[in-house]
Formats: C-alpha cells, sequence, structure tokens
C-alpha cells in the first residue's frame, strides 16, 4: 500500500484547510442584516451554516458541495453516458480535446466494467476520494443503463463511495425511483429556464417520448419535467443541487426567477456558472458570436441570488471524466490502458483512518479559526474590494506569480475575507520562461481587484501590474490567505482614512476559461 | 428506405442505438452504423425515424440513395 502512504506524506499540505470563508461567512452573519447566508456560516457549528443536520452530515464530504470541503475531499467522474437526449446551443456534441476543462468534453468513454475498476483503482490511489459521479459527456439518464449498471458495480467495488449524477432533467420522473433504489446521495440538474419562451433560446430541440419537439413546445416539456423531478427527488429527501448557465442577454436577469422556483421546490444549492462559449468551440452560441458573463456580471447575480439560497462560487466547470480534487485533475495518471494492469484491492478500512485524520484536522482547524473571528469585531468601513491570490492550497499564499494557473478571488470587507470565485490563466511562465503574450491576459483576469497576493513575483509582470492599477503583494508569502488579506485590508483602510491614498472602484475582468493543464 | 449513417458525422455517442425498434443499428470502430436489410424508417413503429429523430448532429442518419432505388432516377438524369 504505497499510494495511501505517499498520500499521507502530502495530506500535511492539505490538513491546514481553507477556513477563509468559514471565518468571512461567520462573521459576516453576526454582523450584516442577514440577507446573504453564505454556504459556510450562519450556524451555531462551524461550516455548517444553517443547514439541517441530515443535510450538513450528507454533504461534508462533498467537494462539490461543500466549498470548505473541496479542499480535502476529491471526487472522480466517469464518462459512460455519451447519449444526451436534448440539444444545447452551449454544447457541441462533436467536440473531443484532451486540454479542455469543461463539462461534456472526455478524451475515452468508459463501459460499465471498465468505470467500475477505475473508480477502485482511483479510490485505492487517492484515499480522500468520497464522490463517484456520473456526468455525461451527454446525459447520465438518457443512457439509463449504462449508468445504473455502473452504480450498480461500484456499490460492489467500492461501497463507500457516495454517489452522485448530473442530468438536464428531460428524463428525470422516470428514474427518481431507480435514483432512490441505489441509494444516490445527490443529484445535479441543469436548470437554465422555467420560461420556455427562453428556454427555446437555448435549447432548440428535445427528444421526448420517440418525437422530436422543437422551440417553445419543447422548452415547455423540458421546464415542466426539470421541476417535477426537483419536486419528487426533494420529497425523497435527496439532495438537489441546481447547475445553471449564465447566458447574457438571453437568462442572465431571468435565472434569478429560476433561483426562487428551484429554492421553493427544496433545491439545497445553487450554482450559476459563466457561459464558456469560443467560436472553436463550435457551438451554437460559440458560432453567432453570444459571448459569456463577465466576472463582475457573475458575481452581481450569484449575490442576487444569495438572499434566496445557497450559491455555490467554486465550481472549476470540471470535465465528465475529471478525477481528484477541484481544480487538480489527476485523470490523466488513471487511463484505461493503465488501469487494466492494476490489480486493485479495495480497502475500505485504511480509507475511513484516513478520513478520520482529514476530520479531526478539519475540526481543529474549525475551532481555532473562530476564536480567532471575534478578534477582529469592531473594524466597519463600507469599503469592499477584490483581491485576488495565487495559491498551491492548504490555505495558504503559496504560489509564484509565474506559476499560477488560477487565482483565488476574495472579497474582502468589514465582515472579512470572503471567497468569491477563481479565475483560471495560463501560467505567465511555462518552462522557466515568461511569455509577453499571456501577462496581458493574466493581468486581464483580475483587473477587477485591488491587489493581487503571491508568494513571489519577477520584476517585469511586477511592474505591468501596478501600470495596470493591481498592487502586487508579496510579504504574505507563505501566510495564511485569510489573515493576510484581512492584514492587508485593515492596512489598507488606514491608507485611505490617512489620506495616502484614495480608494478608487475597480473595472470589471474577463471570466476567460482556459485548458487546464495541471494534470500534465 | 434505409437510412445510413455518415461516419465522418459520427459522434459514436450511442443515442441511436437504443432508440431503433428493429436492432438495426450497432457500434463499428467507434461509430454506428445501420444494417440497410434491418431498417424500416420506423414505419409501423413512429411517427418519425428514430435515429434522426434522436442524433445530436444535424445531417447525420440520412436516407440512403446509393440503394438500387434510388439509382434509377439518377441514369435517368444522366441520359438527359
Amino acid at each position: 500500500m504505497d499510494a495511501p502512504t505517499q498520500q499521507e506524506a502530502s495530506s500535511s499540505a492539505i490538513e491546514i484547510g481553507e477556513i477563509t470563508r468559514v471565518l468571512a461567512k461567520q462573521k459576516g452573519c453576526g454582523t450584516s442584516s442577514g440577507s446573504g447566508s453564505g454556504w459556510a456560516g450562519c450556524g451555531s457549528q462551524a461550516n455548517r451554516g444553517d443547514l439541517p443536520a441530515e443535510t450538513w452530515e450528507k454533504v461534508k464530504n462533498h467537494p462539490c458541495y461543500s466549498e470548505e470541503a473541496h479542499h480535502h475531499y476529491a471526487r472522480m467522474h466517469v464518462a459512460v453516458a455519451p447519449a444526451c437526449n436534448i440539444k444545447c446551443n452551449y454544447c457541441n456534441r462533436k467536440y473531443d480535446c484532451a486540454n479542455e476543462s469543461r463539462p461534456g468534453v472526455v478524451s475515452e468513454r468508459l463501459t460499465p466494467e471498465q468505470a467500475a475498476k477505475k473508480v477502485a483503482a482511483v479510490a485505492s490511489t487517492i484515499p480522500q476520494m468520497t464522490v463517484l459521479g456520473i456526468a455525461g459527456p451527454g446525459d447520465p439518464l438518457a443512457n439509463p443503463e449504462k449508468t445504473f449498471k455502473t452504480f450498480e458495480l461500484v456499490r460492489e467495488a467500492a461501497p463507500d463511495l457516495k454517489l452522485c449524477l448530473s442530468t438536464n432533467g428531460l428524463a428525470l420522473p422516470d428514474y427518481v425511483d431507480t435514483i432512490t433504489k441505489f441509494n444516490v446521495d445527490h443529484v445535479t440538474i441543469t436548470i437554465n429556464m422555467i420560461d420556455p419562451v427562453i428556454g427555446a433560446k437555448i435549447c432548440p430541440w428535445i427528444f421526448y417520448k420517440h418525437k422530436r419537439y422543437a422551440g417553445i413546445q419543447a422548452a415547455k416539456i423540458l421546464t415542466d419535467r426539470q421541476l417535477q423531478g426537483l419536486e419528487m427527488l426533494t420529497a425523497r429527501g435527496i439532495l438537489c443541487k441546481i447547475n445553471s448557465v449564465m447566458i447574457p442577454g438571453i437568462n442572465d436577469r431571468h435565472l434569478l426567477e429560476v433561483n426562487k422556483a428551484v429554492k421553493r421546490r427544496g433545491a439545497f444549492l445553487h450554482n450559476i456558472m459563466p457561459l464558456i462559449s469560443s467560436p472553436e468551440h463550435g457551438t451554437v452560441f460559440g458560432l453567432n458570436g453570444q459571448r459569456g458573463p463577465t466576472a463582475r456580471e457573475l458575481k452581481a447575480l450569484q449575490d442576487g441570488c444569495e438572499g434566496e439560497m445557497r450559491m455555490m462560487r467554486h465550481c472549476r466547470q470540471c470535465r465528465a471524466d475529471a478525477v481528484g480534487l477541484l481544480g487538480e485533475d489527476r485523470r490523466a495518471e488513471f487511463t484505461t490502458e493503465k488501469l487494466m494492469d492494476i490489480d486493485v484491492k479495495y480497502d475500505v478500512e485504511s480509507r475511513k483512518v484516513y478520513q478520520a485524520k482529514i476530520e479531526e484536522e478539519r475540526a481543529a482547524k474549525s475551532t481555532a479559526e473562530r476564536a480567532d473571528l471575534t478578534k477582529r469585531a469592531d473594524s466597519v468601513s463600507d469599503i469592499k474590494l477584490l483581491v485576488a491570490v495565487a495559491t498551491k492550497g492548504a490555505g495558504l499564499i503559496n504560489e509564484h506569480f509565474g506559476h499560477a494557473k488560477e487565482f483565488q478571488v476574495y472579497e474582502l470587507s468589514s465582515d472579512g475575507a470572503k471567497f468569491v470565485g477563481h479565475r483560471r490563466i495560463d501560467p505567465y511562465c511555462q518552462g522557466g520562461y515568461a511569455e509577453e503574450g499571456s501577462l496581458a491576459t493574466v493581468i486581464e483576469a483580475v483587473s477587477d481587484c485591488h491587489a493581487v497576493f503571491i508568494a513571489k513575483i519577477g520584476s517585469r509582470p511586477r511592474t505591468e501590474l501596478i501600470k495596470a492599477g493591481v498592487e502586487p503583494v508579496d510579504e504574505y508569502a507563505h501566510e495564511p490567505i485569510d489573515t493576510s488579506t484581512v492584514a492587508w485590508f485593515e492596512a489598507y483602510l488606514d491608507r485611505v482614512s490617512s489620506g495616502a491614498i484614495e480608494h478608487e472602484e475597480r473595472g470589471d475582468a474577463a471570466i476567460r476559461p482556459r485548458p487546464l493543464t495541471s494534470a500534465a | 428506405m434505409p437510412f445510413k449513417i455518415i461516419a465522418s458525422q459520427c459522434t459514436g455517442c450511442s443515442a441511436c442505438e437504443p432508440e431503433c425498434p428493429n436492432v438495426a443499428i450497432a457500434e463499428k470502430a467507434g461509430t454506428f452504423v445501420i444494417d440497410p436489410k434491418k431498417c424500416t424508417e420506423c414505419i409501423g413503429h413512429f411517427d418519425e425515424p428514430q435515429c434522426v429523430a434522436v442524433c445530436p448532429v444535424d445531417n447525420t442518419c440520412v436516407i440512403d440513395t446509393s440503394l438500387a432505388r434510388y439509382r434509377e432516377p439518377a441514369r435517368a438524369e444522366d441520359r438527359t
């Protein structure tokens, strides 16, 4: 059992955990009007929020559902479901690219048998893997035989894994009983509209009961089936997350209505994702020039929905064959070719031991941070601003500017530091060489931020950042994100009040999904 | 009047296979093919050919005009 030992070595990096958002939100709930009940705060217990105990129990180790858990626990998707029963204008079924990180993209498709073997092999190697999802590349419920056969085989091979699936919802009402039977923990339904007129602009046709329906008629059937499926699932106590794709000019404002509708029907988490749309993806939206939202537009919508229900902001819009921690895809280590030779010994007990250790560390961290929080209860200012942080995880500012594959964005206010999203970028230094072309796009990705926190930065990017009005901050290298950003923010407020600087609003930033190459 | 699947268009998604009431569709080297002897265009089963209705890529499941009954008019045009 070499692999778990290796993992233990790296666990000390993971164990420190992300506490910033917990900190921020707990504090936020104490001092704000209570409207924006964030994911992690507002409850008597750290991290748990206002979730009922049984819901918290279900989500606390789910990397996609718990913003804090995603730093500790991993998930994998198996691509066993290639067929789809609806056509969406943001999807292109002909597309297949190794370096893209987008829903619906995979490098290889698996049979249920291959999938089960892969799951057992990955979960044996990555003991923090707790969740197995089926998310396409088509629609899992348009491939019911493959999907449920996979669940059946995984149940046998790796009984401690939680199962989840992601669906467009068209076939959902027909399979709610089967989903219940297989003890699926969580279901994600992609709901982009509840108004068929809007739906027709997103989804040109559906295939339903042996017929192809188009336009408004199709969208009406789709929305009715989605909402019916959602109601049926929540009535059975199955957790439902809603994914929505934000498409400016089409459903952006309407998603506020969608948010209310799904909240009313018992969905517990809403994930509003930016449209990914480039001509080279060959989607209808990509080809007709439909733009995706800017960072500010996305955040405004997420903030607008937050009073209604929990919002998910750490989504990486993963591939349908992603493996590992969010944002750190390890699928390249587990190709079918390599797996077929592996003799897997699945050891539930050693996985339990490893996960218990993670839990201990999480609990200790959470207590420590709550104590820290109260110390800063009295600094009050109306100023809110965004900062970007280069991190390799563990809640530390520990990445070089030039090596960062993404920045985590935090909103700083008197309530503390609140995680509001991430910006994927092409590393500025690739293979030791600084690439001038990418520097501009990196700066563009953080142009709504007042500062960038990094472990280290070269003189040229430093100069360029300053020129762009973004302050490079490297004096907190290898220190915790939460305390560092808050300390910087307090100094910033001091500088403003002493007249040393004037607070100015920043502009907007582009969300530009980049290929995720970290697996290489 | 059987349908055929244009292999270069087919993504191998398998959506058509379970929909075919005649079990005429099978996988072949990553894409799907229709057995012309078994295809009935879904007449007697459904209002529309299921492979065409479910296929996510337009113009991938098409009438196979290379078959005998379609050659006649083509030759007639050639003669004029």
